[in-house]
């Protein structure tokens, strides 16, 4: 079975050590707020200047002045701090933040990374934060799904979409496997038990090389 | 005797010319300053250029200034968000300009404004779309572009508390652009929640200096 969108979520939550300070992009990484490992304090920043971002408050907690990057309301763990949007982006932009998980809309093997527009004439243009913290996180780590909804591949030789930034994705966790962008390409440490390496090949553009010692992707119901 | 506070929202948006740079706080509804939007809008200025996150949502804020006309040019980071539906009809017509500006850039070029700076060398975006046209250079081995300077004629911003010489407090995320726009502005106006006595304030608790702001007036939201 694929990873539902929160598994996806929760398997590059497992990955977030002690003590990370970490931005997750909008969509599919904003979930991962809500499957951390238990017993870590991993501080969550986000772009509009929140850093240790907590979970969503209850009634009692609620203040439209507290929201993340995607203008949700949020709350602030004990810790926490605010800062302005320089300064939140000088620890983006700066090295500061140990990870960004980022979505995609494709991900090409040297690392190139494209998931700011796709050019539709209909709607205007968006990039955000995403080029800041594409260019200047310690470590770009990417959630996407394997493929787009009619199955085209998103893990591609070169990406079709303009790019976000250039070779910096170094991880890639998908509904099918976990995906490592090496300097050979991309190496499959970790993929689904009831599908076999050709045909996750054959959902992926760009050619797989497996792992020595791969692994089976599973995650908890949820 | 320094006394920034002005009595009116008109008296604040007062003498804000035709063709003006508005430097427009905010991130959401987040220190938003939506009673200087609405100020703004009857005051009449036109030939706009508004800076800010974001395109507007909804038809009040900015924008209802953008459907009114009075807006050329948008210089964003991220136009489109549910309800940004003013911006998306004008732009599909060709009506509206839009320069898209990585959200961190835009902070940084506000705030190389307002530290007297002429630019600064960036790595954000070497590489793609957005750096087209853009001078790049090689600095100990990494790839920049240049970005210059974004300097706006007025800023109109929200804070929490603000005493009369305009020292501010703010409120949690609210506080997001409105530091940087109060000092990349030749004319910083603020909406504050509470006007407080001069001393009130914890100096170790003023997140921005009254030196960045010209007037002020109290809107309890």
């Amino acid at each position: 079975m694929p990873l539902s969108r929160k598994q996806i979520a929760w398997r590059a939550a497992q990955d977030l050590g002690d003590g990370v300070y970490v931005n997750l992009g909008i969509g599919l990484p904003t979930l991962v707020a809500d499957v951390l490992p238990e017993g870590r304090e991993i501080v969550l920043q986000s772009e509009n200047g929140v850093l240790g971002v907590g979970p969503a408050p209850n009634e009692n907690e609620l203040d439209l002045d507290l929201v993340n990057a995607g203008k949700q309301p949020v709350t602030l763990l004990k810790g926490g701090s605010y800062v302005h949007h320089t300064d939140s982006f000088l620890m983006i932009r700066g090295f500061h933040l140990d990870l960004a998980l980022l979505g995609a809309f494709e991900v090409a093997e040297n690392g190139d990374l494209a998931n700011w527009t796709t050019d539709d004439p209909k709607f205007p243009p968006g990039v955000g934060g995403a080029m800041d913290l594409a260019a200047g996180a310690k470590e770009v780590r990417v959630l996407v799904e394997h493929t787009t909804r009619d199955g085209s591949p998103r893990l591609r030789k070169q990406c079709g979409y303009p790019l976000t930034a250039m070779q910096v994705v170094k991880r890639i966790y998908t509904d099918l496997a976990v995906i490592d962008v090496t300097k050979d390409g991309f190496v499959v440490k970790e993929m689904v038990a009831d599908i076999d390496f050709d045909a996750l090949q054959a959902k992926t553009e760009a050619t797989l090389h497996k792992a020595p010692d791969i692994k089976v992707l599973s995650a908890p119901a949820m | 005797m320094i006394d920034k506070r002005v009595r009116s929202l008109a008296e604040a948006v007062d003498g804000i010319k035709d063709g003006s740079v508005v430097l427009a706080a905010g991130f959401g509804g987040a220190g938003s300053p939506e009673a200087l939007y609405g100020a703004l809008l009857e005051q009449g200025a036109k030939d706009l250029t508004i800076v800010n996150n974001n395109a507007g949502t909804g038809r009040i804020g900015l924008a209802g200034l953008m459907d009114a006309g009075r807006v050329r040019k948008i210089i964003c980071s991220y136009p489109r968000s549910s309800g940004s539906v003013v911006f998306e009809e004008l732009y599909r017509a060709n009506k509206i300009e839009l320069e898209l500006v990585p959200q961190g850039i835009l902070s940084e070029r506000m705030r190389c404004a307002g530290a007297g700076l002429g630019g600064f060398w960036s790595p954000t975006g070497v590489g793609t779309r957005l750096a087209d046209g853009k001078e790049e250079r090689e600095i100990d081995g990494r790839h920049y572009v240049l970005e210059k300077p974004l300097k706006g004629d007025v800023a109109l911003l929200k804070a929490d508390r603000g005493d009369r010489w305009g020292n501010l407090t703010y409120n949690k995320s609210a506080r997001n652009f409105n530091p940087t726009m109060a000092q990349a502005a030749s004319l910083s106006i603020v909406q504050v929640r509470r006007f407080v006595e001069l001393g009130e304030i914890d100096p170790e608790h003023i997140i921005t200096p009254g030196i960045f702001i010209d007037r002020m007036v109290e809107v309890p939201v």
